[in-house]
C-alpha cells in the first residue's frame, strides 16, 4: 500500500534552533501512528509540517502523495487537525463553530448541517449546540475540536497531545471516540507524552527526543526490543539512602536506572530480583514489581523520563 | 523563503477566489449574536457631530471655505466621516487582527483548512472595508437628515470612505506584522489621536502656524478629510485626484509589505 | 508596623504600571493634552473670532477644566473595565490575591484607590500644562485636581463592581461608545449645558462628570459657589460609596464562591 505520509530527513529550523533534526518515517492508511516524546522533542513541529501550516526547512515530506509547499490547500482539504491548545472560535457558538468550519472547506450548507448534527451526537454535545464556547469544560472543548476536525470527513486526523490537561474520565471518553474513528478507517496521527495513551491508541509509534527519532515499532515490539520483561521499583525514605543503595543494587541486576524518587531495576524475573534485593538488605522502603512499559523504553534509550 | 512563497502561491484552481469571503462570512456570523456591538460603532461619529458640530458649532458660527461661508457643522461633518473611516479600518487591522492571531488563535484553526494566510489577510481587509462602507453610509444618511449635504457629489462619499479605509488597512496590517506584544499598540494610539484631532478635522488649516500647515498637508488623514469635505460641499477640483492617489498608493504599499510578511507571521 | 491590605493591593498595580508606563504616557497624559491643544487653541481660535467668550470665559479657559475631568473619567472607565475583568478571568490575579489574607472587599477598595491615584497623576500633569498655556486664571485652580480625582473614583467604583460580574469583554466597547463617550461630549465639557435642548438638561445634570466639571471649572476660574459645590462633592461621594458597597458584594461573589 502507498504510504499516506512519508518523511525523509525531515528538518525544521527556527533561526539557529533545530526543532526537528532529519527524521524519517512512513505512515500507512488506516493505522494509528504516534509520536511519543517529552515536551520539546519536536513532535508538534513535525505535526505542523504535516498539517501544511509550517514550511519544511529541509528534507522531503509527502502528504497524501502531494508536496505541502506546493499543494498545501489541497492537502489541508483532506486533513482534520486537533491542535494541542484548543483554538475554537470563542466569538461563535458550538453550532456556528461547526458551520463556519465546514464553510472554510467550501462544503454546501445543507451538507454541513447534516454532518454537524451527526458529529454533535458523536461527541455528545447535542444539548450544548447553542452554547457559547467559553463556558464549556476542557473535555467538552476538546470533543468539540475533534468534531470540528471531522467536518470535512478527513482521511487523516492529526491530534497534537489530544488528552493533555483532561481529567481521567474525559481522557477515557476521548480514547473511546478515537478508537471508533480508527475502526471506521480514519488514519490517526497523534503526538503524546503519555505512555499509556501511546499504548492504548497506537499501532505503531516513533519515540522522539531532542528532534530525533530514537526508536520505532509497535508498543509491544518496542518494549520487547529495548526493555526487559519486568521492572522492580525501589523507593527509599531519603534521597541519600537511595544514592547509597545504587551501587549495591547494580551488583544484583544488569541494568539499573535512578530517577528522582526511586530506582528502576530491569530484569526478566521481577520476583527473583525483588527477593534478592530484600535478602541483600538494601533497605528500600517499598519494593514493587511491574511489567515494563514504553516509559521504560524511553528511560533506557535517553536516560530521562517522559515527564521531565 | 521559497517554501513559504510556494505555499501562498499555488492554490487549487477551484474556489480559490471565494476563499477570502469565508473570512467575511465568519465575521458576519460572529456579529450576528453581538449585533449591538456592531451597532454601537455607528454612534461615535454621530455623537461627535451632535456635540462638536452642533453644540460647539453654535459658538463658532460660519467659516469661510473656498470663498463661501459654510456652517461649522457642515464643515466638521465630512471630517468626522473621514476620521471614522480611518478609525474603524485601523482598529480592525491592528488590535482586532492581533488579538485574533496572538490570543484567541482564531487564525491557527482557519489555516488548518484549505484557507491560506493570503486568504485570511485579504478576507479581514475586505471585511474591514465592508464595515467601513456600512458605517459611512449610515453617517452620510444622518448628515442628509440634518440637512448638511448640499451637493450630489456626495454620492462619492462612501466610495472615498472605503478608499480611506483601504489606505489605513494597508498601513495597519503592515504595522501589525512588526508588533511583538500588545504593548506595542500604544504606537497605534499615538498615531490615531493626533491624526483625528489635527487633520483639519475640527478647524481649517489656516488656524495652524505656517510651518505646521506644511506638515499637516503631508499627513494621510488630511487627504481623506479634504476629499470628503469637497464632495459634501460640492467644491470639485482636479487636485482632489492627487489626494485620492496618495491614499491609493498608501494602501497598496501597505498591503504589499503586509503580504510579504504575514505568511511568516501566521505560519512560523 | 504592617502595611494595610488595601495598600498592598495598590502596590501590585503599581508594579504592573512600572512595566507599562509607555502606554500610560500616550493614552492618559499625551492624548488629553492633544485634545486641549486642538479644542482649546485650534477650535478656541474660531470661537474667539465669532462669539468671543463662552459663559464669560475664553474658550480655552472654558474647555481646559472640562477636558481635565473628562480625561480622568476616561482613565477611570478604562481601568475599571478590561483590567478588572482580566483580574478575574484572563489573568486571575485577583484570585491569587484573595488567596492571601487580603479580602475581596479590600481588593475593590485598593484597586479603585489605585485608579484614583493614577487620575491624580494624570490630572496634575494636565493641570501644569494648562496653567502654562494660561488656562488657569485663579489660584484656587489647584483644587481642580482633587475634583478630577473624586470624579475618577465616582466612575471607577461602580464600573469595577459591574465589570467583575461579566464573562466577556464584549459589552465594554458598547459602554465606552454609548455611555462614556456621550458623557464626555455632553456634560458641559465642550459647551455649556444651557445650550442643550431643555428636555436634555436635567439628564445631563445627573451625569457625575458634569458635577466634576462644575467643581473643576469653579476652581480654575475662581468662581466657587459653596452651596452648589457641596452638592457636587456629595453626589460624587455618593457614587463612590455606592460603588464600594456594590463592589464588595460582586467581588466577594466572584472571588470566593
Amino acid at each position: 500500500m502507498d504510504p499516506l505520509i512519508e518523511a525523509r530527513a525531515l528538518t525544521k529550523r527556527f533561526g539557529g534552533f533545530v526543532a526537528v533534526d532529519g527524521i524519517d518515517f512512513v505512515i500507512r492508511p488506516g493505522e494509528a501512528f504516534g509520536f511519543l516524546g517529552p515536551n520539546g522533542a519536536g513532535k508538534s513541529s513535525t505535526m505542523r509540517m504535516i498539517g501544511c501550516v509550517s514550511p519544511v526547512s529541509g528534507g522531503t515530506l509527502r502528504v497524501l502523495g502531494m508536496d505541502p509547499a506546493a499543494d498545501g490547500a489541497q492537502i489541508r482539504a483532506r486533513l482534520g487537525v486537533v491542535p494541542q491548545e484548543d483554538n475554537l472560535d470563542t466569538e461563535l457558538t458550538v453550532w456556528d463553530n461547526l458551520m463556519i468550519y465546514g464553510r472554510y472547506f467550501d462544503l454546501p450548507r445543507a451538507e454541513i448541517r447534516r454532518r454537524a448534527e451527526e458529529l454533535l451526537e458523536f461527541v455528545q454535545l447535542t444539548d450544548r449546540r447553542d452554547s457559547r464556547v467559553d463556558p464549556l469544560s476542557g473535555g467538552m472543548k476538546r470533543r468539540l475540536t475533534i468534531a470540528r476536525a471531522l467536518i470535512n470527513e478527513p482521511e487523516v486526523l492529526l491530534l497534537d497531545e489530544p488528552t493533555t490537561g483532561l481529567d481521567p474520565q474525559a481522557r477515557h471518553m476521548l480514547w473511546e471516540r478515537l478508537y471508533r474513528l480508527k475502526q471506521d478507517g480514519v488514519t490517526l496521527v497523534l503526538t503524546t507524552h503519555y505512555m499509556d495513551e501511546a499504548e492504548q491508541l497506537c499501532d505503531r509509534l516513533v519515540i522522539m527526543d531532542a528532534g530525533r527519532i530514537v526508536a520505532e515499532g509497535s508498543p509491544r515490539d518496542l518494549v520487547a526490543t529495548h526493555a526487559t520483561r519486568e521492572v522492580v521499583e525501589l523507593r527509599f525514605g531519603r534521597a541519600a539512602e537511595q544514592h547509597a543503595a545504587l551501587a549495591r543494587v547494580r551488583t544484583l541486576a544488569p541494568r539499573v536506572e535512578p530517577v528522582a524518587d526511586r530506582l528502576l531495576v530491569y530484569t526478566d524475573d521481577g520476583d527473583a530480583t525483588a527477593a534478592a534485593v530484600t535478602a541483600d538488605g538494601v533497605g528500600a522502603a517499598s519494593v514493587l514489581v511491574r511489567r515494563a512499559s514504553l516509559e521504560d523504553v524511553f528511560l533506557i534509550l535517553t536516560g530521562r523520563t517522559l515527564e521531565e | 523563503m521559497s517554501a513559504r512563497m510556494g505555499s501562498m502561491r499555488v492554490l487549487p484552481p477551484l474556489g480559490a477566489r471565494q476563499r477570502p469571503w469565508r473570512m467575511v462570512e465568519r465575521n458576519v456570523l460572529a456579529y450576528r449574536r453581538t449585533w449591538y456591538v456592531f451597532l454601537s460603532g455607528f454612534f461615535e461619529p454621530v455623537l461627535f457631530l451632535l456635540s462638536i458640530g452642533i453644540g460647539v458649532g453654535k459658538l463658532v458660527g460660519k467659516l469661510p471655505f473656498d470663498g463661501h461661508l459654510v456652517d461649522y457643522k457642515q464643515f466638521v461633518a465630512p471630517g468626522l466621516l473621514a476620521s471614522a473611516a480611518m478609525n474603524g479600518s485601523l482598529l480592525d487591522t491592528t488590535f482586532n487582527f492581533f488579538v485574533k492571531y496572538k490570543y484567541s488563535h482564531t487564525y491557527d484553526a482557519i489555516l488548518a483548512t484549505p484557507l491560506g494566510t493570503g486568504d485570511v489577510a485579504t478576507g479581514e481587509v475586505v471585511w474591514a472595508l465592508m464595515r467601513g462602507a456600512i458605517y459611512s453610509t449610515a453617517f452620510l444618511l444622518t448628515m442628509v437628515a440634518f440637512g448638511l449635504v448640499p451637493s450630489w457629489w456626495a454620492l462619492l462619499v462612501v466610495p472615498v470612505a472605503v478608499l480611506i479605509g483601504f489606505a489605513f488597512a494597508g498601513a495597519g496590517l503592515a504595522g501589525t506584522t512588526f508588533m511583538r506584544s500588545w504593548v506595542d499598540f500604544d504606537y497605534v494610539t499615538l498615531a490615531l489621536v493626533p491624526l483625528f484631532l489635527f487633520s483639519a478635522t475640527f478647524f481649517p488649516l489656516s488656524q495652524y502656524p505656517a510651518g505646521l500647515q506644511a506638515v499637516i498637508r503631508l499627513t494621510p488623514l488630511y487627504q481623506g478629510v479634504v476629499l470628503e469635505r469637497a464632495l459634501v460641499l460640492g467644491h470639485m477640483q482636479w487636485t482632489l485626484l492627487v489626494h485620492a492617489a496618495y491614499l491609493a498608493v498608501m494602501g497598496a504599499v501597505g498591503l504589499r509589505v503586509a503580504a510579504r510578511r504575514i505568511g511568516r507571521l501566521l505560519q512560523p | 508596623m504592617s502595611t494595610p491590605p488595601v495598600v498592598r493591593v495598590m502596590e501590585r498595580e503599581a508594579r504592573v504600571l512600572a512595566r507599562l508606563w509607555r502606554g500610560m504616557v500616550f493614552s492618559t497624559l499625551l492624548s488629553p493634552l492633544l485634545f486641549l491643544a486642538a479644542m482649546g487653541l485650534g477650535l478656541g481660535g474660531l470661537v474667539k473670532a465669532h462669539t468671543g467668550r463662552v459663559a464669560g470665559l475664553t474658550y480655552l479657559d472654558f474647555v481646559a477644566p472640562g477636558l481635565m475631568v473628562a480625561s480622568a473619567m476616561q482613565l477611570a472607565a478604562n481601568e475599571a473595565m478590561w483590567p478588572v475583568l482580566g483580574g478575574v478571568k484572563w489573568m486571575k490575579t485577583f484570585h491569587a490575591t484573595v488567596a492571601t489574607p487580603i479580602t475581596a472587599g479590600e481588593i475593590v477598595v485598593g484597586y479603585v484607590l489605585w485608579v484614583v491615584v493614577r487620575a491624580i497623576g494624570a490630572s496634575t500633569v494636565f493641570f501644569v500644562v494648562a496653567a502654562l498655556l494660561g488656562a488657569v486664571p485663579s489660584a484656587w485652580g489647584v483644587l481642580a485636581i482633587p475634583a478630577a480625582a473624586l470624579c475618577a473614583g465616582a466612575f471607577a467604583a461602580p464600573l469595577a463592581a459591574y465589570s467583575v460580574t461579566l464573562d466577556t469583554d464584549l459589552v465594554f466597547p458598547v459602554i465606552m461608545r454609548v455611555g462614556v463617550l456621550p458623557l464626555f461630549l455632553f456634560s458641559g465639557t465642550f459647551f455649556p449645558l444651557s445650550q442643550l435642548p431643555s428636555g436634555l438638561r436635567p439628564l445631563a445634570a445627573m451625569s457625575p462628570l458634569w458635577h466634576g466639571v462644575e467643581l473643576a471649572r469653579g476652581a480654575t476660574t475662581g468662581t466657587l459657589h459653596i452651596g452648589a459645590d457641596i452638592v457636587h462633592v456629595l453626589v460624587l461621594l455618593a457614587c463612590v460609596g455606592a460603588g464600594f458597597a456594590w463592589g464588595r458584594r460582586t467581588f466577594a461573589r466572584r472571588l470566593t464562591s
